[in-house]
């Protein structure tokens, strides 16, 4: 980021929630580059930034559309790296049809299932795959690098990107209605104030310049959370600011190691390293060779997924995987149903699931529709809550708003609370992977005090009594249970699991003399290694020498600092800051090239390519893996090498990010009238999960909710502390003085917002920083809540996720927490009067309090 | 990463000390508002590393300043100013830096001359061998003479030990080579810590630059080549600030309280003079 000669920050609030990467920005800041930052408030990043464009909340797509259309519209686009490195000239299938011609669906829309068939979305003259394609868009399976035609010599393709057909000339007629002017009447940004961010951004881009783009979970919490990403990597193809020095889409991560929950996954879908779950409604997906035949790719790195998987299950059952036992694949667990978040809340709250452990989370605050939430919970037989305090989960039963009140009986909540302490950070040795992939290692400054621990000793210990209880089981589960290779070396005064042996099974290696492999490259498919992440293979390159703990920086790719996965490499796809030719786009933007003397690719990183691949490589028919890559195909994890403006497989919502609005949205859709909401977005419609509908008069407010840098996530880990608590003592909403006025609201007054699913009380802070907007001609307020707070801790406040529903992204099964519709009034909420829910106000204006 | 070398803190080159008006030795504060992110790292670090703790105030509704000033057990403290409707900054692409929303990490200011340890009559008060001004907490009898004296409002009475508290520029961290702990933790370098002749120049530096890139506004707070500074002849820890001091709730013309004291003893000694004639005037006449 720090190369980048523009940085636009949309979707997150940078310097408040990632304030030491923002350091980067501030960096290319102060080499000259121009900062933008897009959203609903004025926050402490806009603060920083050369220009803060206000939008309505949720109209992120209108936006990004529009600089899609204006980019096109205006020859903007990098038209060599274009037709070179994305599928804009591949043909698409003649039975296409557009959201323009259908009235904002795509063709393919089973409407009683409200889901899409994407049969119609291939590539011209591509067969109906039958594999993972096909069922990514059938099932609760998301896949990756499924995009694409399996052999890119067969596509149809037409490089001057004037065939009708052809996904460039899709794209252009896609987003036409996309202008400024539906930027000003959608989103309420002025049309001069756009056409300034699409200058700044465009004449960033190019061979000498770049843009890149950061974002975190206000793209992602939306319905159509995985389209506005997807509109910003087209919009970055487009641009050409893909692989290059100081472009790029930053996703931000790194609260909680996110990023490293996702590479060895806390997701119920994936297995390590983003290999697919296998699923008992698949019925390939039963055994070894069908779940192979259904998920490997012909061409790119996903051809050796073989690899990848033995060498897990090698890694996982140790000497039980053998060949003639399809190295044990039967035991590995197989995805029933929807298992993702909310639909564990909602089974839960049915009764269908019984217990929960709890760890690093704290739902009865951080949960969406929380309401329902704490019910789910008050519904379980047994809870493990392992905290450093005793969060709102461990406690909802005696001190939740509804307890406190009297609506729920603490003696009459059945659910067993087993609330253990945990060890934090610095009490534990471990890793963080934070958003460039970059794995951190720290060790650890204490010991834990008292019976605290690590969740690795926990569950390592825990692990080891299921296998001493499962001992003589021959049933299914005790065969899980007693295969499963558990003998990690432990350490320390309390037996504590060496956690760098994970590290190296992690990394992989060969079995016979369990020695570190150097990379995936060396992973095998006949049982003769084992890896439990083949993309973090080369981590640990060799016995005990820890890459990341590595702590050698420079101003470049810094390759000496930490271990970035995959190989080292710190920018993906970097075969693409090089011309076709192998050569630097130019000598600002040089970062990976080809070296014609010494037949490599060499550079400041670590080619994200096969090093001894030349640039002018063509495929011969019927190659496999990444042979079948041309030279000059970068996207290496793609079926074609090429970065996919159109996604003709893999997405359940559509081959192009199409703007939908929110669930709840104060105005209906200008540009598809007929289709307002995603047509596939998943809702769980029931009396304990209402929604508004489009427009609704009872809520016309948008609210968006947010992060505050004093705080961290559901606050279990900043409101029990002073030093934190003080800084943000208390839960508010921020609202503009216009509609502070309208309402008779004085900054310091006790509000109430209410929702379907809640009201809550809190307190407001009226401030300029956020301003009404004109959408379509009327006046619309935004008003948004920190959702930090709950009824614990020091500084306590409202749970602003009581007003949330449950609904979601069919892609990621996220919900949409950041724009929404309320209704907010002055005074307490009724009844609740001084009982409250938390914020019992220690500070301002005490005489102000209504009490209703 | 920027540990103390004592070596080169405490030997700066004789030129550039002149250059600068800072003693030998003196080492200090400059933090910039320009890279201040309002993230109050440097809060919390403080009060970690010293130990101190909250001040409970509430939301306070004065944006997102939650401890309001410097206090006894508050040693940095971050304000936050909203200046919407004065069309600074934010809406211009400029890449000029300065919004709308001000922050400013404040601190106890180490005074060449310091009001607080002339005050101080138990001695408690001393300037250290990095010419930092500290409150030793063993001799402090609380009588609370450095508050009026200091012309910043910086130090304050603890309502815990009756004694007066300020930032120590973290005289312990100091002696073992480390940086303080606000300087340390903040991301963006808003806050350097250094030797003063070194930090001056750089910051002259700084606000040059700024202005090039069209911030006019941009100057030191608290270099004594200004002036200005009535008898503080400058601070250790000073400011890069980009509209007038009052706004960042700083004296304009910060003046040590001491130097109105002739005045007044003069005052006094006439007035006694004047009402003694007076008085054996009118006693004569009798």
């Amino acid at each position: 980021m720090a190369d980048s000669d523009c940085v636009v920050i949309m979707g997150a609030n940078m310097a408040e929630n990632h304030p030491v990467g923002f350091r980067f920005v501030m960096k290319a800041k102060e080499r000259g580059a121009t900062i933008i930052h897009i959203d609903p408030r004025f926050s402490r990043t806009s603060a920083l930034s050369d220009v803060h464009v206000p939008l309505r909340a949720g109209s992120d797509l209108v936006f990004l559309g529009a600089l899609i259309n204006y980019t096109l519209k205006h020859h903007k686009y990098f038209k060599d790296y274009v037709v070179h490195y994305t599928n804009a000239p591949v043909i698409i299938n003649d039975d296409y049809r557009d959201t323009e011609e259908l009235g904002g669906l795509f063709s393919g829309y089973v409407e009683k299932e409200r889901r899409y068939d994407a049969e119609t979305w291939r590539y011209a003259g591509q067969p109906v795959h039958s594999g993972a394609e096909q069922h990514a868009s059938e099932d609760f399976q998301t896949r990756e690098g499924v995009a694409g035609q399996d052999d890119a010599t067969k596509q149809q393709t037409d490089p001057t990107l004037q065939d009708p057909r052809c996904v460039f000339q899709i794209v252009a007629r896609h987003y036409a209605r996309y202008t400024p002017d539906m930027v000003e009447q959608s989103c309420g940004v002025p049309r001069e104030l756009f056409l300034k961010v699409a200058e700044a951004i465009t004449s960033n881009s190019g061979r000498d310049r770049t843009t890149s783009f950061a974002y975190a979970v206000a793209w992602t919490q939306h319905t159509t959370g995985t389209q506005i990403i997807g509109a910003c990597a087209l919009l970055q193809l487009l641009l050409g600011n893909i692989g290059r020095p100081g472009g790029g889409i930053l996703a931000l991560r790194g609260h909680a190691t996110i990023q490293g929950s996702t590479d060895i996954p806390t997701l119920y879908n994936l297995l390590p390293g983003y290999i697919p779950m296998p699923s008992r409604p698949v019925q390939s997906h039963a055994t070894l060779d069908g779940f192979i035949r259904e998920e490997k790719l012909e061409t790119g790195i996903w051809h050796d997924l073989p690899k990848y998987l033995v060498s897990l299950l090698k890694a996982w059952y140790g000497a039980a995987a053998q060949p003639d036992n399809d190295f044990c694949y039967d035991l590995v667990p197989k995805i029933e149903a929807d298992h993702s978040f909310q639909a564990m809340l909602l089974m839960m709250k049915d009764g269908i699931m019984k217990g929960l452990f709890c760890m690093g989370q704290n739902p009865a605050v951080g949960g969406q529709n929380s309401i329902l939430g704490r019910q789910a919970l008050a519904n379980l037989d047994w809870l493990v809550v392992r905290d450093v305090h005793e969060i709102e989960t461990a406690a909802f039963w005696y001190d939740a708003p509804e307890a406190r009140r009297g609506d729920i009986r603490p003696t009459e909540v059945k659910t067993e609370i087993f609330f253990l302490p945990a060890a934090i950070s610095a009490e534990k040795e471990g890793s963080y992977t934070n958003t460039q992939r970059l794995v951190q290692w720290h060790d650890k400054g204490v010991e834990p005090s008292g019976d605290c621990r690590s969740e690795a000793t926990f569950l390592y210990d825990l692990g080891k009594r299921l296998k001493e209880l499962y001992r003589d089981d021959d049933g299914p589960r005790g065969r899980q249970i007693n295969a499963v290779t558990w003998d990690y070396p432990t350490k320390g005064p309390f037996g504590e699991i060496d956690l760098e042996a994970v590290v190296k099974e992690m990394n992989g290696y060969t079995v016979v003399d369990r020695r570190p492999v150097t990379g995936y490259a060396e992973l095998t498919d006949d049982g003769s290694t084992a890896c439990g992440c083949w993309i973090y293979s080369g981590i640990m390159p060799e016995e005990g020498r820890n890459l990341a703990r590595a702590r050698s920086g420079d101003d470049r790719a810094a390759l000496d600092w930490g271990f970035a996965w995959p190989g080292n490499c710190r920018l993906l796809y970097n075969r693409a800051s090089a011309d076709p030719d192998g050569r630097p786009w130019s000598e600002r933007k040089k970062w990976v090239w080809w070296d014609g003397e010494q037949r490599h690719w060499t550079g400041h990183d670590v080619p994200d390519f096969p090093t001894t691949k030349p640039p002018d490589y063509r495929p011969p028919p019927g190659a496999k893996g990444l042979a079948a890559h041309a030279g000059d195909a970068p996207f290496v994890r793609l079926a074609d090498g090429k970065g996919a403006l159109f996604v003709s497989a893999g997405l359940k919502d559509g081959p192009l990010p199409t703007h939908y609005e929110p669930w709840e949205s104060p105005v209906s859709n200008l540009l598809y009238p007929e289709q307002s909401r995603s047509p596939v977005a998943l809702s769980f419609p029931r009396p304990d999960n209402r929604y508004h509908e489009p427009a609704d008069l009872r809520f016309p407010y948008v609210l968006t909710t947010y992060r505050l840098t004093e705080h961290h996530c559901a606050g279990g880990m900043s409101r029990w502390v002073p030093w934190l608590a003080e800084l943000q003592p208390e839960g508010f909403v921020e609202i503009s003085p216009e509609l502070a006025g309208e309402l008779g609201i004085d900054n310091g007054d006790w509000v109430t917002v209410s929702t379907l699913r809640g009201q809550i009380e809190t307190r407001a802070m009226v401030t300029a920083r956020i301003q009404p907007l004109r959408i379509d001609g009327k006046t619309l307020h935004q008003v948004g809540m920190p959702w930090h707070f709950g009824f614990g801790g020091l500084a306590a406040g409202a749970i602003a996720n009581d007003l949330i529903a449950l609904v979601e992204d069919p892609n990621s099964r996220i919900h949409q927490a950041k724009a929404l519709t309320c209704n907010l009034e002055r005074g307490r909420e009724p009844k609740a009067g001084r009982r409250g829910t938390g914020g019992e106000g220690r500070g301002m204006h005490p005489s102000r309090d209504d009490g209703a | 990463m920027r540990e103390l070398d004592p070596a080169n803190g405490s030997i700066g080159p004789e030129s550039s000390a002149a250059n600068t008006g800072a003693r030998r030795g003196a080492l200090g504060f400059v933090t910039d508002v320009t890279l201040c992110i309002g993230c109050k790292a440097c809060e919390v670090a403080c009060k970690q590393w010293n130990d101190l703790p909250m001040d409970d105030l509430g939301l306070t509704g004065h944006s997102y300043d939650n401890t309001n000033d410097l206090g006894a057990t508050t040693w940095r403290h971050v304000a936050f100013v909203e200046q919407f409707g004065q069309g600074r900054g934010s809406q211009s692409m400029s890449n000029a830096p300065g919004s709308n929303w001000l922050m400013l990490s404040d601190v106890c200011k180490h005074c060449v001359n310091a009001g607080c340890l002339e005050a101080c009559p138990t001695g408690a008060i001393i300037r250290t061998e990095f010419d930092t001004v500290v409150i030793q907490q063993d001799i402090c009898n609380g009588c609370g003479y450095c508050l009026p004296a200091c012309p910043f409002g910086v130090p304050a009475l603890s309502q815990t030990d009756g004694k007066a508290h300020k930032c120590t520029l973290c005289y312990d961290r100091l002696k073992d080579g480390l940086e303080p702990a606000c300087a340390k933790a903040c991301p963006t370098d808003s806050i350097q810590f250094g030797p003063i002749a070194e930090l001056m120049p750089r910051a002259r530096k700084r606000v040059t630059t700024l202005r090039e890139r069209g911030v006019e506004s941009a100057y030191i707070y608290g270099d004594r080549a200004v002036g200005g500074t009535g008898g503080i002849s400058g601070l250790n820890a000073f400011f890069v600030l980009i509209d007038a001091p009052e706004v960042y709730n700083l004296p304009n013309m910060p003046e040590l309280p001491q130097r109105k004291t002739m005045a007044s003893y003069l005052t006094t000694i006439g007035t006694a003079v004047a009402c003694g004639v007076a008085t054996y005037l009118t006693l004569r006449n009798r």
